[in-house]
């Protein structure tokens, strides 16, 4: 799995963050997404499709 | 339990109730959401998304500010590429509104006289902007009914009275008031809401001048409270805009069949060549009418999102029982939209789950980005707990930083974050919590 972030669309909810603290951060000066893990491993899979799928900006985007 | 495992249904709880087909009724944010979380969650059956737009799925929050603002093509705000779309294995019929609905039959008619029976129905179909009763009335129709077979979901919101009126709701709403704006020199706003202060904001940043009129005491006074509200308005002003605030619109004039003013309750006439109105939006229920559904503010379903035995709705048209705040609620926000999808997704498949979100808001004006969760009454006692704001409103508002915690009778209700988008998420963390988890 290969995660990428589109910065100029993440809105800084932190909904990503709450569900994926392992694989996404926010920025301390403007909340902007933060990518830890642009490959998480199998068992965090399913949680990082679910945090591409709630993001309100549509701001992470998830291949195989 | 994490957001993830509350939506996701337990082992053995899908049951024997898997639909073989589903027909989702918005093809918005809620509804393609939904459809996303259907098949995510294993739902191998018929896919059907039904919406009254020619165009691919797109955000709404852009609207107001990237693409109005003409900072992003209109492509740039499509909520998914086509080979994501395509991999949903789902038939999308576009540019055909629903037009009538029998809730005990599923079945949805639609305006080129096609009948659409699924096993199960999600409705999304968002919201209808409102008019000001001067536009009602000289158009002579009402554009909320679902008569007109656009509803709200059209990407256009219909006639406006006078030339130069505009709603915002849609993406062919978003590009006729930017062509308009982008030749107009007074733009007058309607509205202290979220969508007025952002268009009003944008504007500015586009040059024009501004003139915001509403009814409230402040800028989002009404969801933010009056200290923070106060800050706002405060930026707005200090920005350029003429506020005209707690004041009621009279009338719109116009020469020619074009606008050429608002006027104002007390007489006074703001001249504009530009006018949007953002009082407000309904449900779009009318082609809901005579279903057989419960239509209160919105479509009104239970804990479990569900409005009738294999009907469901989901995002702005939804109206539920929030088991966590023990009363109906319905929100419109963008990350409602989302996050109801992934439990009504679940729901259709036979789960059984209660949908208790800590609601959520953000708004961007200027350089200011403004988060909001939980309920923040006006009624709240308000507490900076980072940044600052020293001297109460003075100081320059948007080198400022801060965040707060909002409290009714001691309990903690929101937390906001003014330019403080982590922290306040943290502190959404610490102090409010989804009740009851235990039910999902």
């Amino acid at each position: 799995m290969k995660v990428t972030i589109d910065e100029d669309k993440c809105c800084g909810a932190g909904s990503c963050v709450l569900l994926a603290p392992e694989v996404f951060d926010q920025r301390e000066d403007d909340g902007i997404v933060i990518l830890l893990d642009a490959e998480p491993g199998e068992d965090r899979h399913a949680v990082v499709r679910e945090a591409a799928a709630v993001c309100p900006g549509a701001a992470i985007a998830v291949s195989e | 339990m994490t957001h993830a495992d509350m939506c996701r249904p337990a082992p053995g709880e899908r049951g024997v109730t898997t639909p073989g087909s589903v027909l989702i009724v918005g093809a918005s944010a809620a509804g393609l959401s939904t459809a996303e979380a259907l098949r995510r969650q294993g739902y191998e059956g018929r896919l059907t998304l039904l919406d009254a737009e020619p165009h691919l799925p797109y955000d709404r929050p852009p609207l107001s500010k990237q693409v109005l603002a003409g900072a992003w093509e209109p492509a740039r705000a499509q909520l998914r590429g086509q080979a994501q779309l395509e991999a949903l294995n789902a038939a999308f019929v576009r540019g055909e509104p629903a037009v009538a609905f029998d809730a005990a039959a599923r079945e949805v008619h639609t305006s080129t006289g096609r009948a659409m029976r699924a096993d199960a129905v999600v409705i999304a179909t968002g919201l209808t902007p409102c008019r000001l009763p001067c536009q009602e009335s000289r158009n002579g129709q009402n554009r909320e009914d679902g008569q007109s077979g656009r509803d709200g979901q059209s990407g256009q919101s219909g006639r406006n009275g006078p030339a130069g009126v505009h709603v915002l709701r849609g993406l062919d709403d978003a590009l006729t008031l930017r062509a308009h704006l982008t030749a107009a020199r007074r733009l007058v706003v309607v509205g202290e809401g979220v969508l007025g202060g952002e268009v009003a904001a944008t504007a500015r940043g586009m040059g024009l001048d501004v003139t915001l009129a509403g009814l409230g005491s402040g800028i989002l006074a009404g969801q933010l409270g009056e200290q923070v509200s106060a800050l706002l308005t405060r930026t707005h002003a200090e920005r350029g805009v003429v506020l005209r605030l707690g004041v009621a619109v009279a009338e719109l004039t116009g020469a020619d069949g074009r606008v050429t003013g608002v006027r104002l309750a007390t007489g006074e006439l703001l001249p504009a060549d530009a006018v949007v109105v953002a009082i407000g939006s309904r449900p779009a229920t009318g082609w809901l009418e005579g279903s057989g559904l419960a239509l209160g503010d919105g479509v009104e379903c239970d804990a479990r999102c569900r409005a009738a035995e294999g009907v469901y709705a989901v995002g702005d048209v939804a109206s539920w029982e929030h088991e966590g705040l023990g009363r109906r609620l319905r929100l419109e926000n963008r990350t409602n939209a989302t996050e109801q999808a992934q439990v009504v997704a679940a729901n259709v498949l036979g789960a059984d789950r209660a949908y208790t979100p800590i609601p959520y808001f953000w708004t961007d004006q200027y350089d200011i980005k403004i988060q909001a969760h939980g309920l923040l009454s006006a009624a709240a006692e308000v507490s900076i707990v980072e940044g600052g704001v020293e001297g109460g409103v003075e100081g320059d508002a948007e080198q400022r930083r801060f965040a707060a915690i909002y409290r009714e009778g001691g309990q903690v209700t929101g937390v906001l974050g003014w330019n403080m988008p982590k922290q306040a998420r943290l502190l959404r963390q610490q102090h409010l919590v989804t009740r009851p988890l235990a039910s999902a």
